[in-house]
């Protein structure tokens, strides 16, 4: 087996999310609270999404766990901000192909960062750190959108 | 004891992970397995594999005499009385399980108290709060000293004259601490409790008499101990487990079956429901003769050597702290670890690039986790077939790890 490249893992731009994480906190007053962890590591996160007109108005997040899930949770918060309902869900489609080294499509979607994250494909066992923050995307944004229809 | 001899006998420590030879420290996770326990395995199924206490045929007897044998050893290996009191199960998990959904279920009332401790591993911690909701009980737990040790005052405090049952570990898999049981099962006895001893993490490591512990139960793993995966043991004193109730019904624990009543087989029969783990019950007498052959006093005192050499490197590392006593002298052979400003999974993550294997996260401990204050660890837990070759590579990985970390911020 050839020797992994650590690089790939740990780009520049995830350190720095992870470092600097981007819309950390709570959202107060009507916002949608999910919480989400990952039993077989003790990874966790609190999701709060403003759901305005379809849009996700605003997101934070709140975790303890390793550099890829928050760095993950930061750059999800940030490529969701201001995306409608439909286009969040896509993105998380595209990212979660995206960890399954599938190809993925990126249409008119703006990945920003998250490309940074295509390393983690090749380490499978970090796989599930990079989807936790998107699978509470996913969980707040799927149950708003049942309420609706 | 000679390591690099004995890791000779374990083929899957001689391969490259990630281009480098593999350093394996999870063996607290669960430990690699020797060619006399493959062999033992592959000659069952390759000779005489077929159902036992059953068949007439030859091939039957063989696999009967295999499978009874290994109680046999297994019964010598911890000392019990008799066959009798030695039950196959699928491992740790399920032999606690067994001892608190009948020994549990049928002695626990309301007011009772279970008392187990902050250290525990999920599987004496949710058994135990599965029959406390089922009863009325309540859990009660002892607390740590500092350094993750018991204090055999707060024992005394904590068991009373209520409780019916102290479950505890007598070798923490993430503190490394090793427990006073003896001194504790005297207390709980004391108080009119019985000793129910988690030994996932001692049976592999070091010698057990379930006699002088004077346990009342005594769960373990084979996988733990160079044995297969699948196969576990509960040891229990016959008198109680003479007036407990089955868990598991259905074929083999049977003595007569009418329409709408059965009776049970004798011990330990009665609780080994359905065809038993046979290659997994022969792969562990394989292990057994294997670590006796070593003995386990040469391998306790080999572990604790090597415990005090990765204690010494490991503390010398600038960020790192260490969870558990200080003194080398009060652990077991594994060492929990986080370094400054670098997550155990990232940790682990670098080293497996590295070639080295160590488990991150909370060790199916997390109300330890939560009283060490910390979401997660990664940890270090060695075998005999380690040596301190070893443990500098680890050292230096977790040098390189930091350097890393410290780079690409």
């Amino acid at each position: 087996m050839s020797s992994k490249n650590l690089d790939t893992l740990y780009r520049q731009v995830i350190m720095d999310h992870y470092k600097n994480p981007r819309n950390k906190g709570v959202l107060e007053d009507d916002s949608l609270t999910i919480n989400m962890n990952n039993p077989t590591c003790g990874d966790r996160i609190q999701l709060t999404l403003k759901l305005e007109d379809g849009k996700v108005a605003d997101a934070k997040f709140e975790g303890e766990g390793c550099s890829i899930s928050m760095s993950s949770a930061s750059m999800m918060t940030q490529a969701i901000k201001g995306k409608n309902i439909e286009e969040a869900l896509k993105l998380s489609k595209v990212f979660s192909d995206m960890m399954l080294g599938k190809e993925y499509d990126e249409d008119d979607l703006d990945l920003g960062d998250i490309e940074a994250l295509q390393g983690v494909s090749q380490f499978p066992a970090r796989i599930k750190c990079a989807t936790l923050a998107w699978k509470a995307m996913e969980k707040g944004v799927g149950t708003e959108k049942e309420e609706q229809e | 004891m000679n390591a690099r001899e004995i890791r000779q006998m374990f083929p899957i420590l001689d391969q490259e992970v990630n281009g480098k030879p593999l350093v394996y420290l999870d063996s607290a996770a669960t430990s690699q397995k020797p060619v006399p326990v493959i062999e033992a395995i592959d000659k069952y199924y390759r000779e005489y594999n077929s159902n036992v206490h059953r068949g007439v045929h030859t091939l039957g007897t063989r696999a009967t005499d295999g499978y009874e044998g290994a109680r046999e050893k297994v019964r010598k290996f911890i000392n019990a009385k008799s066959t009798e009191e030695v039950i196959f199960t699928r491992g740790t998990t399920t032999s606690i399980n067994t001892v608190a959904a009948s020994y549990g279920r049928d002695n626990l009332n309301e007011g009772d108290e279970i008392v187990i401790t902050y250290m525990e591993h999920h599987s004496n911690i949710i058994p135990w709060q599965q029959v406390a909701r089922q009863t009325g009980a309540t859990l009660k737990y002892l607390p740590l000293q500092e350094d993750g040790t018991i204090s055999l005052e707060d024992v005394r405090e904590t068991v009373t004259s209520n409780t019916k049952i102290v479950s505890i570990m007598q070798v923490s898999n993430v503190l490394g601490v090793m427990n006073p049981i003896k001194e504790i099962a005297k207390i709980a006895h004391e108080n009119g409790a019985i000793m129910v001893v988690d030994g996932a993490q001692s049976a592999p490591h070091m010698k057990i008499d379930v006699q002088d512990l004077d346990c009342d139960f005594l769960a373990f793993s084979g996988h733990k101990m160079c044995g297969p995966t699948g196969i576990g043991v509960l040891y229990g004193k016959k008198k109680h487990l003479e007036k407990m109730e089955p868990v598991e019904f259905g074929g083999e624990m049977i003595d007569f079956v009418g329409l709408y009543e059965s009776t049970w087989k004798e011990l330990p029969w009665k609780f080994e429901g359905g065809t038993p783990i046979i290659a997994g019950a022969i792969g562990l007498g394989a292990a057994i003769d294997f670590l006796e052959q070593i003995g386990l006093d040469e391998i306790e005192a080999y572990e604790h050597k090597l415990a005090a050499y990765a204690m010494e490197k490991m503390s010398s590392i600038d960020g790192m702290t260490i969870y558990g006593p200080k003194e080398a002298s009060k652990r077991a052979g594994l060492v929990t670890f986080n370094i400054d400003d670098v997550h155990p999974h990232d940790v682990a993550t670098v080293l497996d690039a590295e070639g080295i294997a160590v488990r991150a996260g909370h060790h199916c401990a997390q109300p330890l986790m939560k009283w060490l204050k910390v979401s997660a660890t990664a940890r270090a837990s060695f075998y005999l077939y380690n040596t301190e070759e070893d443990i500098d590579k680890l050292v230096s990985g977790l040098v390189k790890t930091k350097e890393y970390f410290s780079d690409v911020f």
